[in-house]
C-alpha cells in the first residue's frame, strides 16, 4: 500500500491526479514470427486525457495496450507511466496501479460483484471496512443497483457485466486505465449509455485513459486524442478527432474515417458553434409596422412569435402581419426547437425528421437567440473550421 | 479359491436356530452378531479415507507440476493408467515380498488406485478455466501464485470434487480386496462365509452405506465451498 493511497479521502471527489503516458519508440515482434507487430511507436498522451487505439483488426491495438501495463513484453523502446519506465517496478505492483479493463470482461465467476470489485484493493491489502465502502461507492459510481452487489456474475446481463470490469479497473483509484474495447459486446443502445455515462464519469474522475476500439464512431466520440494505426502496428496519424476528420494525413485514414467525414464532425460540434441567422421575432399585439421592418432586415422571411419571455410560440406568415397590431395565435407551432447546447448533429436530425428548413434556437432558459438552417450547417462545413471540445464536455459535463 | 473360500462358514450353521440353518436373511443374527463387524468396518473406513487423502495429495502435486510442465501430461496418464488397469489383487500379491502382509501393502495399492481419476480431474478442472479469466486475474495484479490458488483451484473445484467422490466411492468398494494383503476390512468378513446370506448382505450393506455417506459428504461440501455453481447452472 502506497501512502498515498492511506492519504486518501473516501469519496468521489478526492480521486487521485492523473499521470501522463509516454511511449517511447516501442516496438514489438512475438517470438517465432519476423514482421514486427508495433512497428517504433511513439504516443503522447497528457494526464486526464482519453486517447483512442483505432484501427483495422489485427493492426496491434490490443498488443500496443498490453505493453503499458506489461501484459506483453515490448522487443524494443520504453514506456513511461508519469515519467517512470514501467520496467522500473515489478509487473505485478504496476498492474495494481493501473486499471484495466480486457477485451472480455473477464470476471471471476466464482465471486460475488462486491467480490470482483474489492479484488485489487485485497491485493494492496486495504482494510475491510475502506474496502467495503469502496465497494459500496464504486457500484453506484458505474450505475449499479446495490443489491446485485451479492449476486454472480452469471446472474448479470451483458451491460451489467460491462459496468462491474470498469468498476474492478477503477477499485484502487488508478491514475492510469487501459480499456479493450470495453462496450465491445453490448448492443447499440446500451453501448451508447455506457459511452455517455463514461464521458460523464471522466468529466468526474479526469484519469488518463487508453482506450482500444475499432469502431471510428467510438473513436470520435469517446478521444480527445486518436491514435490511427495500420497493420504492422504503424501510427498513421495522432490527432485530436477534429483535426482527424478536417486534415486525415493519407488516404489509410481517409479511407478509415470514411466518406462522410464532413457529416461526422456535426458529432463534435454544438448548435452554439455555428453562425445562427437572426430571427425576426414579434410578439402578440405589437404594431406590425415595427414586426414588418424586422422581418425586412433578418436573413428569414417569416416573423417569430414568441411569448412575453422570449420563448418561441410559432410561426407567422406575411398574412399575419397585414393588420395593426400582431395577431395569435400562430399558424404553425415552433417544433423542432433546438438547443443552443445541443450536439449539431442531434439538432440537424431534428430539423430533417421535421420535414422543415429552420429551426428557432432557445438559450437554457428557453428563450429564443436565432434560428438554424440547413443552409447554415452546409456552409459552415464547407469552411472546415474546427473547434475542440473535450468529449466528456460533449456528453454534458461541465469540467 | 473361491471353492476354497465357499467352504469357510463362519460357526457350524446347522446346529443354529431356523432362520440361520436355513441361510435366510436374520436381523436376529445380525443384531447378536454386530460386534464381529465393527473392527473391521473402522478398518474399512480407515482404508478408505487414507487411501484417497494419499492418493489426492500425490495426484494433486502432480497436477501442480503438470501444470507449469504441459509435457509431462501425458507420461504420467500414461503411467497412472497402468496402475488403474492392474488388478488389485495381482498388486497385493506382488507387492507382499517387498511391504510383507498389512495395511500397508493394501494401502498401497488402493492410493495407486485413485490417481488416475484425480490426477485427471484436476488437470482438467485447471485446464477448463477461462483463459480470459486467468488473463484479467494477471492484469490487475494476481502474481502468478495468486492466479493459481485464488482463481484457478476455486474455479477447478467441481471438476476436483467431481473426482473426489468417484475415487471414494470405488476405494470403498475396492478395499473389500484388502483382506487379501492381510490388511482386514469389510472384505474379510464377508469371504469370512460368502454362501451366509445373513453375513454377506450385511456385511456388504455396510459397505455401500460408507460409499453413500462419502458421497453425501462430498456433495454437501460441494454445495457449501462453491456457492457460485448454482449460480453458473441456471
Ligand atoms: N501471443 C501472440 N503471439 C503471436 N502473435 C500474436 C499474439 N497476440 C497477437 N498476435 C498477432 O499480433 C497482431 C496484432 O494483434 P492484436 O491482438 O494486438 O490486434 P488488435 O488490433 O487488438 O485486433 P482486434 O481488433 O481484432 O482485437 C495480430 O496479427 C495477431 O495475430
Ligand atoms: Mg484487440
Amino acid at each position: 500500500m502506497t501512502s498515498s493511497n492511506t492519504a486518501q479521502a473516501e469519496g468521489p471527489d478526492a480521486y487521485r491526479e492523473a499521470t501522463t503516458l509516454e511511449l517511447r519508440r516501442v516496438s514489438k515482434t512475438y517470438p517465432g514470427s519476423d514482421r514486427p507487430v508495433i512497428s517504433d511507436l511513439s504516443l503522447e498522451v497528457g494526464a486526464g486525457e482519453i486517447c483512442v487505439l483505432v484501427g483495422p483488426s489485427g493492426c496491434g491495438k490490443t498488443t500496443a495496450m498490453r505493453m503499458v501495463n506489461r501484459m506483453v513484453d515490448m522487443t524494443s523502446g520504453d514506456i513511461l507511466v508519469g515519467g517512470r519506465s514501467v520496467r522500473a517496478r515489478p509487473a505485478a505492483k504496476l498492474r495494481r496501479e493501473i486499471g484495466y479493463v480486457i477485451q472480455q470482461i473477464g470476471l471471476f465467476p466464482h465471486q460475488t460483484i462486491g467480490e470482483n470489485v474489492a479484488a485489487v484493493p485485497r491485493l494492496l491489502g486495504w482494510d475491510r471496512r475502506r474496502t467495503e465502502a469502496r465497494v459500496d461507492e464504486l457500484i453506484a459510481l458505474v450505475g449499479l443497483d446495490a443489491e446485485l452487489r451479492d449476486r454472480y456474475p452469471a446472474q448479470l446481463s451483458g451491460g451489467q457485466r460491462q459496468r462491474v470490469g470498469v468498476a474492478r479497473a477503477l477499485a484502487s483509484d488508478p491514475p492510469l486505465m487501459l480499456m479493450d474495447e470495453p462496450f465491445g459486446a453490448i448492443d447499440p443502445i446500451n453501448r451508447e449509455r455506457l459511452q455517455n455515462e463514461f464521458l460523464r464519469l471522466q468529466g468526474r474522475l479526469r484519469k488518463t485513459v487508453v482506450f482500444v476500439t475499432h469502431d471510428i464512431d467510438e473513436a470520435i466520440k469517446m478521444g480527445d486524442k486518436i491514435a490511427v494505426m495500420k497493420v504492422g502496428g504503424v501510427l498513421a496519424q495522432y490527432a485530436s478527432p477534429a483535426e482527424l476528420l478536417t486534415a486525415p494525413a493519407d488516404e489509410f485514414v481517409e479511407d478509415f474515417v470514411g466518406a462522410d467525414r464532413a457529416l461526422k464532425r456535426l458529432a463534435l460540434l454544438r448548435v452554439r458553434d455555428v453562425d445562427l441567422w437572426r430571427a425576426p421575432l414579434v410578439r402578440e399585439g405589437e404594431p406590425t409596422a415595427a414586426a414588418r421592418a424586422r422581418v425586412a432586415e433578418s436573413d428569414l422571411p417569416y416573423p417569430l412569435l414568441v411569448d412575453a419571455d422570449g420563448r418561441p410560440l410559432g410561426w407567422l406568415s406575411e398574412r399575419d402581419l397585414a393588420r395593426e397590431r400582431v395577431r395569435a395565435p400562430a399558424d404553425s407551432g415552433p417544433e423542432p426547437v433546438v438547443d443552443r447546447d445541443a450536439v449539431l448533429r442531434d439538432a440537424l436530425a431534428d430539423i430533417l425528421q421535421a420535414g422543415t428548413q429552420y429551426a428557432p434556437v432557445v438559450d437554457g432558459a428557453g428563450g429564443a437567440v436565432g434560428v438554424l438552417s440547413i443552409d447554415v450547417v452546409g456552409h459552415f462545413l464547407a469552411q472546415g473550421d474546427t473547434t475542440e471540445e473535450s468529449p466528456s464536455a460533449r456528453a454534458g459535463v461541465d469540467p | 479359491m473361491i471353492a476354497l473360500l465357499a467352504q469357510v462358514e463362519i460357526r457350524d450353521r446347522a446346529a443354529e436356530d431356523g432362520c440361520v440353518a436355513g441361510n435366510g436373511f436374520c436381523p436376529g443374527w445380525i443384531a447378536d452378531n454386530l460386534d464381529r463387524y465393527l473392527e473391521p468396518f473402522w478398518q474399512h473406513v480407515y482404508l478408505s479415507i487414507v487411501a484417497v487423502v494419499v492418493g489426492f495429495a500425490i495426484a494433486f502435486a502432480l497436477a501442480l507440476l503438470a501444470h507449469e510442465r504441459r509435457w509431462l501430461v501425458g507420461p504420467i496418464i500414461g503411467i497412472t493408467g497402468v496402475l488403474y488397469t492392474l488388478p488389485s489383487i495381482a498388486v497385493f500379491f506382488l507387492l507382499q515380498p517387498i511391504t510383507g502382509r498389512g495395511a500397508l501393502t493394501a494401502l498401497i495399492a488402493l492410493t495407486a488406485y485413485t490417481l488416475l481419476i484425480l490426477f485427471r480431474n484436476i488437470v482438467t478442472g485447471l485446464e477448463n478455466v477461462p483463459s480470459e479469466t486467468k488473463d484479467a486475474a494477471r492484469g490487475i495484479g494476481y502474481t502468478d501464485r495468486q492466479v493459481l490458488w485464488k482463481v484457478e483451484l476455486p474455479l477447478a473445484m467441481p471438476e476436483i470434487i467431481a473426482g473426489l467422490r468417484i475415487a471414494a466411492t470405488t476405494t470403498v468398494g475396492l478395499a473389500t480386496l484388502a483382506f487379501f494383503a492381510g490388511a482386514g476390512g469389510l472384505g474379510g468378513e464377508i469371504f469370512a462365509d460368502i454362501t451366509f446370506k445373513s453375513n454377506v448382505v450385511f456385511a456388504g450393506g455396510l459397505c455401500l452405506a460408507l460409499a453413500i455417506l462419502l458421497d453425501v459428504m462430498l456433495l454437501a461440501a460441494q454445495r457449501l465451498l462453491l456457492p457460485w455453481r448454482r449460480a453458473v447452472a441456471t
